[in-house]
């Protein structure tokens, strides 16, 4: 009696190991270029020529970091790449919100034809619309311009942020908002009081989607903006690499690990209101 | 001035919540304000600024630009050059949309192999009739073709560097092999033998890095008398791959597939990937760009010894290369300052600071005369000696070599290097399909 009733919970423990152990190796694979360039931002030039590569630099050095800040403006660049991020993640979430309620809440002929086109506007590569969006832009005057790099991003990350909300929106059960109505509230104050508290997760997730999209961002920055003084960091970045693809490595690798920094105590700080799941229990089944 | 009507006080929240809209969607508007864009070629008060767009990215060679470019600054305060930072991997890209949008830099910092499509387009300036005298003398005329397209200067060319073997000095001198100089080099058939004679045990006596295969096989391949690329008199280009043009690429693949005396391993590298073999003594002779010595100086292992060597001879010891230029946008309403500024930043110590910068060679002969190009400290010298075999490499003025490059060559020589198609499969691509892709560009 006592083997037949181990043998499950054996089975169980091995179950769960082998989930643990290939976790760990996902997450291994996940982690293995951001620990690697973070060894390789603090070994100096020898170490990175090494045919035997350590893990550990055998002589860590701050000299790439100090490399890195002498030869191109980073902290400058770093906060152009903050300020079209910052802003054009601010606007996408203004501009989708309410267009994701509508999409989600009113299902007509017109929010399914919005849908599908959303959806197909992710399948446009880039290098098509790059042509045709500078010449737009050229005739608005808006090439070298902040506004037009921010416009792009806006525009570029509106689909899916606007695809990602109208889930969130569909989530958040349609009964909380009917009940509020039964208690006397309007439109504006359910939306306000039920409804946007329960979005918050998502619309802290889509944000951060879409600051993401335009920190990394890289060829419309390249293409659209000519001013020194204004361009983001993946360009600086690249002004670390030489002709036929040799790069000055060491500060190149401190520059990039500068720039992942943000990225990452984003979401640190955030990933729980993320998986929070705050709509837990709201409703009773 | 008649005082607004006093109106009721509205709700606290209604006015907040509008409020904050109006503060959210004014909020990008004012952010950005600062960076509308402005046309800086304009004269203000008088004063010329010239925008001049730079892909030095070498410490030394950053600094030495940005030296030049603040001196000028100093001794000219009414044509004023803001030196703007580029990239080599972008440059090609952002020109293109640059010259399409208007936007360009008056001041172009490029390759030759790279002006083509932009002197043809018109959007470069035929600066023929701008070039100071001393400028035309100083830089000989093999240099000068390389910025020419169809009789015009289209850029002026002040680096260049040679393809050289650097080679495990240690494993040389144990092989007892020739030591070759820019003298006396080695021929193909002497250094296929001497590979044989540096392969024992793990090391290859050769490694060749060929991620970008076609620039380095057609530049190399001018030593014994290769062309490919035959102009006829009315100007249309055939592509041809003849006996003399086989000989460098069947060395390379029978030094990869038949004598076994080059590492396969590093055919899809870049010459960067190849120094930690090279430092380890897996490969005794890597051929690479002069200015790889800063990186071997930089990274080699305390005590490794290492040398610069001329790349091995055919017919000649000719060797084509495609310098770095300088060139003027069509659309600068200042080109006569644009060349000005050239003109100072190309004098000879000035060129010599910007060869130093990046370990390559100036064009100009006067800068090649100084001592410091001509130490045998990082075998500057021996790369010096090799400057008079630079040629134009023969390829760069054609239109449609990029795409015969990317879409015919890059991967018919790497397949045939791998031993995966013979000559005459490579042959067949090169020339059959070659000329399709070069006819387009003809109509």
């Amino acid at each position: 009696m006592s083997q037949v009733s181990r043998r499950p919970a054996l089975k169980r423990t091995a179950g769960r190991t082998g989930q643990y152990a290939a976790l760990l190796c996902y997450l291994l694979f996940l982690a293995f270029p951001f620990l690697w360039l973070i060894s390789t931002a603090f070994k100096p030039p020898r170490e990175l020529a090494d045919i035997h590569p350590t893990w550990i630099p055998e002589a860590p050095t701050l000299e790439n970091f100090r490399q890195a800040f002498a030869q191109q403006p980073l902290l400058e660049a770093a906060g152009n790449s903050l300020l079209a991020a910052a802003i054009s993640a601010v606007t996408a979430i203004l501009l989708a919100t309410p267009m994701a309620y509508v999409l989600a809440r009113f299902r007509n002929r017109f929010s399914r034809a919005a849908t599908g086109w959303v959806v197909i506007s992710q399948a446009f590569p880039l290098v098509l619309v790059i042509i045709p969006l500078f010449l737009i832009l050229k005739g608005l005057q808006l090439i070298d311009s902040r506004i037009g790099l921010v416009m792009v991003y806006v525009v570029w990350s509106l689909p899916f942020a606007l695809w990602m909300l109208t889930g969130y929106v569909r989530a958040v059960p349609r009964e909380l908002e009917e009940a509020a109505a039964v208690d006397g509230a309007g439109r504006a104050r359910t939306l306000i009081s039920v409804t946007a508290p329960l979005l918050a997760p998502g619309i802290v997730a889509t944000a951060l989607f879409a600051f993401i999209t335009a920190w990394n961002e890289f060829f419309f920055a390249l293409v659209l903006l000519k001013s020194p003084e204004k361009q983001t960091l993946p360009v600086v970045l690249t002004h670390f690499l030489g002709a036929e693809g040799v790069a000055d490595l060491g500060p190149l690798a401190a520059a990039a690990l500068l720039a992942t920094l943000p990225s990452l105590l984003l979401f640190a700080v955030i990933q729980r209101r993320i998986t929070g799941g705050m709509l837990a229990g709201a409703v009773k089944s | 001035m008649p005082r607004p009507e006093p109106t009721a006080p509205r709700p606290r929240a209604r006015i907040h919540r509008r409020g904050l809209l109006a503060a959210a969607a004014a909020l990008p508007a004012a952010a950005l304000l600062p960076g509308c864009s402005d046309d800086d070629r304009r004269r203000t008060g008088g004063r010329i600024t010239l925008r001049f767009q730079s892909l030095a990215w070498q410490q030394d060679s950053v600094t030495a630009n940005r030296q030049l470019v603040a001196e000028w600054n100093r001794k000219h305060p009414d044509v004023q050059v803001r030196y703007v930072q580029g990239a080599w991997p972008t440059v090609h890209d952002q020109l293109l949309t640059s010259f399409e949008g208007g936007e360009a830099p008056d001041i172009i910092h490029d390759a030759s192999d790279d002006l083509a499509d932009f002197a043809y387009g018109g959007d470069l300036a035929d600066l023929t009739a701008l070039l100071p005298p001393r400028l035309k003398r100083d830089i000989p005329q093999q240099s000068w073709q390389t910025g020419t397209f169809d009789g015009r200067v289209y850029g002026i060319p002040f680096l260049q560097e040679p393809r050289v073997l650097i080679a495990n000095r240690t494993i040389l001198k144990r092989s007892g092999a020739r030591i070759p100089t820019p003298e006396h080099p080695w021929t193909w058939e002497e250094f296929e033998e001497t590979a044989k004679r540096l392969t024992r045990g793990g090391t290859y006596g050769v490694a060749w890095p060929l991620k970008e295969p076609v620039s380095a096989t057609l530049n190399l391949a001018l030593s014994t008398g290769s062309q490919v690329f035959h102009r006829h008199r009315d100007g249309k280009v055939e592509v041809r791959f003849d006996a003399v043009d086989q000989v460098v690429p069947r060395t390379i693949h029978d030094q990869l597939n038949v004598d076994r005396t080059a590492s396969r391993t590093t055919l899809g590298m870049g010459g960067s990937d190849t120094l930690p073999g090279f430092f380890a003594g897996r490969y005794a002779m890597v051929p690479l760009g002069f200015s790889y010595r800063q990186q071997i100086a930089q990274q080699a292992p305390k005590g490794f010894d290492w040398t610069v060597l001329p790349a091995p001879q055919g017919t000649g010891l000719d060797q084509g290369v495609s310098p770095q230029t300088l060139s003027v946008a069509a659309d600068c309403p200042h080109k006569e300052e644009a060349m000005a500024f050239i003109d100072f930043f190309l004098r000879p110590p000035n060129m010599v600071r910007l060869a130093l910068g990046d370990w390559m060679l100036p064009t100009g002969q006067e800068a090649l005369k100084d001592p410091a190009l001509r130490v045998a400290r990082y075998d500057w010298a021996a790369g010096t000696a090799l400057a008079g075999s630079l040629r134009s490499a023969p390829a760069q003025s054609v239109r449609g070599y990029p795409e015969w490059k990317d879409k015919i060559a890059t991967p018919g020589l790497q397949e045939y290097y791998s031993g995966a198609i013979d000559l005459d499969s490579l042959r067949k691509r090169l020339v059959r399909d070659g000329n399709l892709v070069l006819a387009r560009y003809q109509r």
